[in-house]
């Protein structure tokens, strides 16, 4: 899960205007995106043992274009469609005790029941894990999955949670102050992923 | 940026950009209702003090619910229960809940403006469920929540409440709602209740007498309860009230095909609303009764939500 | 400080103005103890204190003909010591109060209480008004005459209206041999019921039960009727409905001796000022926009006899409830001559004679008096200036009461002193903003 300013408490995104944004380096151009993905999905049949109770769910909000890129290309290679939903964890936050207004909430769109079902979570990147956290409560809401397992496009350590994921696109070193971008074209224009850091 | 609200005491000083916010806030809310666990720790730790001076089952448990299932404790005030009968004033009565701090007050009161009063002293953020004759807010926005839901937009149909529009507070609430949006308004029942200065409440509103002159063209019926005996009034027979003004299966044809029915409940099947009228494919009365529910979670989300001391200071986000 | 029976006081290069003597001019008013000794232009002064009224207004002391001190039984809301102190910075030097006291002033042992009370401890003179009616009950009639020689200057059941045409016409009748006026806050019950502010489009928006004008001129008529069969003096008290004023012009024309008095709140505010703030809520209530505009007409044109306070206290916590169950009423002394000067004066509406006409000969002649400054006549009067600029402090008032539209509110002209037979009962400083 990359930074996003709108949705960041007001502390925080005042904060960040003040500083300044350095791009430290590209970790992947938008061909290399293309090609994780591509291996990904086959990764995530693969290690299923085919698509039977299959279904992806994106985590709102850039895990919702890589979750539809991989069932298409599922789609192309097997013939299957699998099940896509979007899941949205603002209510399952745990650090909402922060200033400022509280965050806009979204609907879900998971139009099929999870009971018994294969997921597989898709977020962009994976850092404390608390997203992750939050996005299991919201599955348990909605009912009892057979299996839960995670896809990111990148693994950036860190982790505050025991969680971990399946299907990893890259992994990346990166410190307490770098940020993972990741931008892709249905939301942000541009395909790529840097690494920025924040300067005074 | 959407300016935050502080407390909802009314319709009438929102922007039509704040109503159309926390309609879409309640859509969440809405697909909320059919999880199997409806239970979230969204507002754990939260305290919100329902406190009602009137009697209400059903607007009071829908708050309660509301916040049980965003995770919040409630603390509950009812008038006949509490000390207020004892003669003790309202001031003193939410000092007192003041000092248990809640996070929010939801208030509900007889008296025109109770709800500004206790917002005006208390620290926290005060919820109007209906004072007086004066405004019901989250009725209003669950009306508006139903309406849209089922003609897709809020603009460009035509409105009529029908009823004891004078001494009632949802259509109050409705009209400075819908009026917001350019909803032709058409007030009508019994002419002491439906006096002429309504038309001044807001733009687009007119009044009529005859329920016929009233259906003709109406896209949406609101039905107000009727109460026939009115302290310091004359009373009005029932019988009379029936037969001038009950929305019955033949009077709702004058109306135009598939025109929607609202209520604000509760119903009094056989006086101002036909019992087929109230159960017909065209009652909107159980999707309000769900919809109260979402707006209230998405006010009480939004409003009783966030915290009062700044966080420890942090830079990247670290929720990811 | 004391006005010894020799003490000369010369009240020096003020502008006299004294409507019952037709006088406006540059006179010094010498006094000398409790009486006024001598007017006229350059008065030497001897060994007089002197009082410098240059640029200020010397007139005869001005009269409240409506006001409420809660003395006896309701002293948390007011006393007649603070209402009296609070009246003399209003510049008023004699005030009537109404019987609506526990007990209620209806015979002649509670009008003397008052009475004796003021002697000791009021800092204007008080005059009250005793009730029409046993407990204000509207049933059996007082001892009015009993009281008269105790000292009331008229009668009214105030709060109420006198409760039937049927005691209404009695009182008339007593009263004229008694040569009393009768007083009558005019409201109909039944039209009246549970409302708390005037009925209208405001009424309907903030959602609180509304009163119809009608219920003010209805009674308004029924009084007027009578005062036409029995010839009485009749007052109508807080008029503030055009309907009220119209039966009052017609008695007028017909030579009948009916008067009215108006409030400051009346001519200033109306009901599209009402907010859920029960500094607004007095009874009769703000009226529309149309009535206040009929009331400044008929204040003008000599319709309206006198402007009256009407001043209500009510202890702060009392009014600190919901607007529904507030009770009615608000403050009124310190203000009533600001918001005559800002709202009728300084716009043109009415000359300064009126103005003084209004709180001096207009009340003087409902009660059967004069108000003049005359040679040997009781020295009361009221120094003023029209242009002081000051800002209004509730928190200040000596009153004990609180209950005010006007508070911060910032006025142009002031009272300046308050002189109650001879002696100087209240002064203001004329610094930047007192």
């Amino acid at each position: 899960m990359g930074f996003r300013p709108c949705e960041l408490p007001a502390v925080y995104a005042r904060m960040m205007r003040q500083m300044r944004v350095v791009e430290k380096r590209q970790l992947l151009s938008a061909e290399e995106i293309s090609r994780t993905l591509n291996r990904l999905a086959h990764e995530i049949v693969e290690k299923s043992g085919g698509t039977k109770d299959l279904a992806l769910i994106g985590v709102r909000r850039r895990g919702v274009p890589l979750s539809d890129r991989l069932a298409k290309t599922v789609k192309d290679f097997s013939g299957v469609e699998i099940p896509v939903g979007t899941i949205d964890i603002t209510l399952y936050r745990d650090d909402l005790s922060t200033v400022g207004p509280q965050p806009v909430v979204h609907s879900n769109e998971i139009s099929f029941s999870v009971d018994d079902r294969d997921l597989v979570i898709v977020d962009d990147v994976l850092y404390t894990g608390r997203t992750i956290r939050a996005a299991m409560n919201g599955l348990f809401d909605l009912g009892r999955p057979k299996r839960i397992r995670l896809c990111v496009l990148i693994d950036r350590g860190h982790r505050e949670m025991p969680i971990e994921a399946t299907f990893i696109g890259n992994s990346v070193q990166t410190s307490d102050t770098e940020i993972v971008e990741v931008h892709l074209k249905e939301i942000d224009g541009d395909e790529r992923v840097v690494l920025v850091d924040r300067v005074p | 940026m959407l300016q935050r609200l502080e407390h909802l005491l009314g319709i009438e000083d929102l922007t039509r950009e704040q109503i159309s916010f926390i309609l879409d806030q309640a859509k969440p809310f809405q697909e909320f209702q059919r999880h199997p666990l409806k239970k979230l720790a969204t507002l754990r730790g939260k305290t919100v003090a329902i406190a009602f001076f009137e009697n209400s089952t059903r607007t009071r448990i829908s708050f309660a619910t509301a916040a049980a299932r965003l995770g919040a404790d409630t603390m509950n005030l009812q008038a006949e229960a509490s000390s207020l009968k004892k003669g003790e004033s309202l001031l003193d009565t939410v000092r007192t809940l003041e000092a248990m701090r809640p996070d929010g007050l939801v208030i509900r009161h007889s008296s025109s403006g109770a709800p500004e009063f206790v917002a005006n002293r208390l620290g926290v953020p005060v919820i109007n469920a209906g004072d007086g004759t004066h405004e019901h807010p989250t009725q209003a926005l669950l009306d508006a929540l139903t309406i849209r839901d089922r003609k897709g937009q809020l603009e460009g149909w035509n409105l009529t409440i029908l009823g004891d529009v004078l001494h009632s507070r949802v259509a109050r609430s409705n009209i400075h709602l819908l009026s917001k949006f350019g909803v032709r308004i058409t007030l009508c029942g019994p002419a002491m209740w439906v006096p002429r200065e309504l038309e001044t409440l807001a733009p687009n509103v007119r009044r009529v007498t005859r329920i016929e002159e009233a259906l003709d063209g109406a896209d949406v019926i609101i039905a107000l309860r009727v109460q026939t005996e009115r302290l310091h009034e004359p009373a009005l027979a029932a019988e009379e009230y029936i037969l001038r003004y009950q929305l019955t299966p033949q009077r709702l044809q004058l109306a135009r095909p598939g025109a929607l029915v609202l209520h604000p409940g509760p119903m009094i099947r056989g006086l101002e609303i036909d019992g087929a009228v109230a159960d017909g494919p065209q009652s909107c009365v159980l999707e309000q009764v769900t919809n109260g529910l979402a707006i209230r979670m998405a006010l009480l989300y939004h409003l009783v939500g966030g915290a009062a001391e700044p966080p420890p200071a942090k830079v990247p986000d670290k929720a990811q | 400080m004391p006005a010894t029976k020799d003490h000369l006081l010369l009240i020096k290069n003020g502008r006299v103005l004294d409507p019952a003597s037709k006088t406006d001019a540059r006179h010094d008013v010498l006094l000398h103890g409790s009486r006024v000794l001598r007017v006229g232009p350059d008065l030497s002064s001897g060994d007089a204190e002197i009082f410098d009224a240059t640029d200020l207004i010397v007139a005869p002391g001005f009269i409240d003909l409506h006001c409420h001190l809660r003395e006896p039984g309701q002293e948390m809301s007011e006393t007649i010591e603070t209402g009296t102190r609070s009246a003399a910075r209003g510049g008023f030097t004699a005030v009537c109060c109404m019987p609506n006291t526990q007990p209620v002033n209806d015979n002649a042992s509670v009008t003397r209480s008052i009475v004796d009370r003021a002697a000791a401890a009021g800092a204007v003179q008080v005059w009250p008004i005793g009730a029409v009616s046993v407990g204000s009950k509207g049933e059996a009639l007082a001892e009015i005459a009993a009281m008269k020689d105790a000292g009331i200057v008229g009668v009214s059941d105030d709060g109420k209206p006198v409760a039937t045409a049927r005691l209404m016409r009695q009182v008339m009748d007593y009263c004229n041999s008694l040569e009393l006026p009768v007083i009558d806050h005019c409201e109909d019950p039944s039209l009246f019921a549970g409302g708390v502010m005037r009925e209208g489009p405001r009424s309907i928006r903030l959602g609180l039960k509304g009163i119809p004008a009608e219920s003010e001129s209805i009674c308004a008529g029924r009084d007027v009727e009578l005062a036409l069969l029995t010839r009485a003096r009749l007052h109508i008290a807080h008029m503030s409905t055009t309907g009220a004023l119209e039966y009052v012009r017609h008695a007028k024309k017909l030579g009948m001796r009916v008067s009215c008095e108006v409030t400051p709140h009346h001519f200033t505010l109306c009901d599209e000022d009402v907010r859920y703030d029960t500094n607004y809520k007095m009874n009769p209530p703000l009226a529309s926009r149309a009535d206040r505009t009929a009331l400044i007409a008929g204040i003008a044109d000599g319709s309206v006899d006198a402007i009256a306070t009407d001043h209500a206290p009510h202890h702060p916590a009392s009014k600190d409830v919901e607007f529904d169950r507030a009770p009615f009423g608000i403050i009124g002394f310190e203000t009533a001559l600001a918001l005559t000067l800002g709202e009728l004066f300084h716009t043109g509406k009415i000359s300064l004679t009126r103005v003084v006409e209004l709180f001096t000969t207009g009340p003087a002649r409902v009660l059967g008096i004069e108000r003049k400054i005359a040679v040997g006549g009781s020295a009361d009067l009221t120094i003023f200036s029209i242009e002081h600029a000051w800002t209004y402090r509730a928190s200040e008032s000596p009153s004990k009461s609180r209950n005010t539209p006007f508070d911060g509110r910032t006025f142009r002209g002031a009272p300046v002193a308050t002189i109650v037979a001879g002696q100087i009962v209240y002064r203001r400083e004329l610094t930047a903003t007192a």
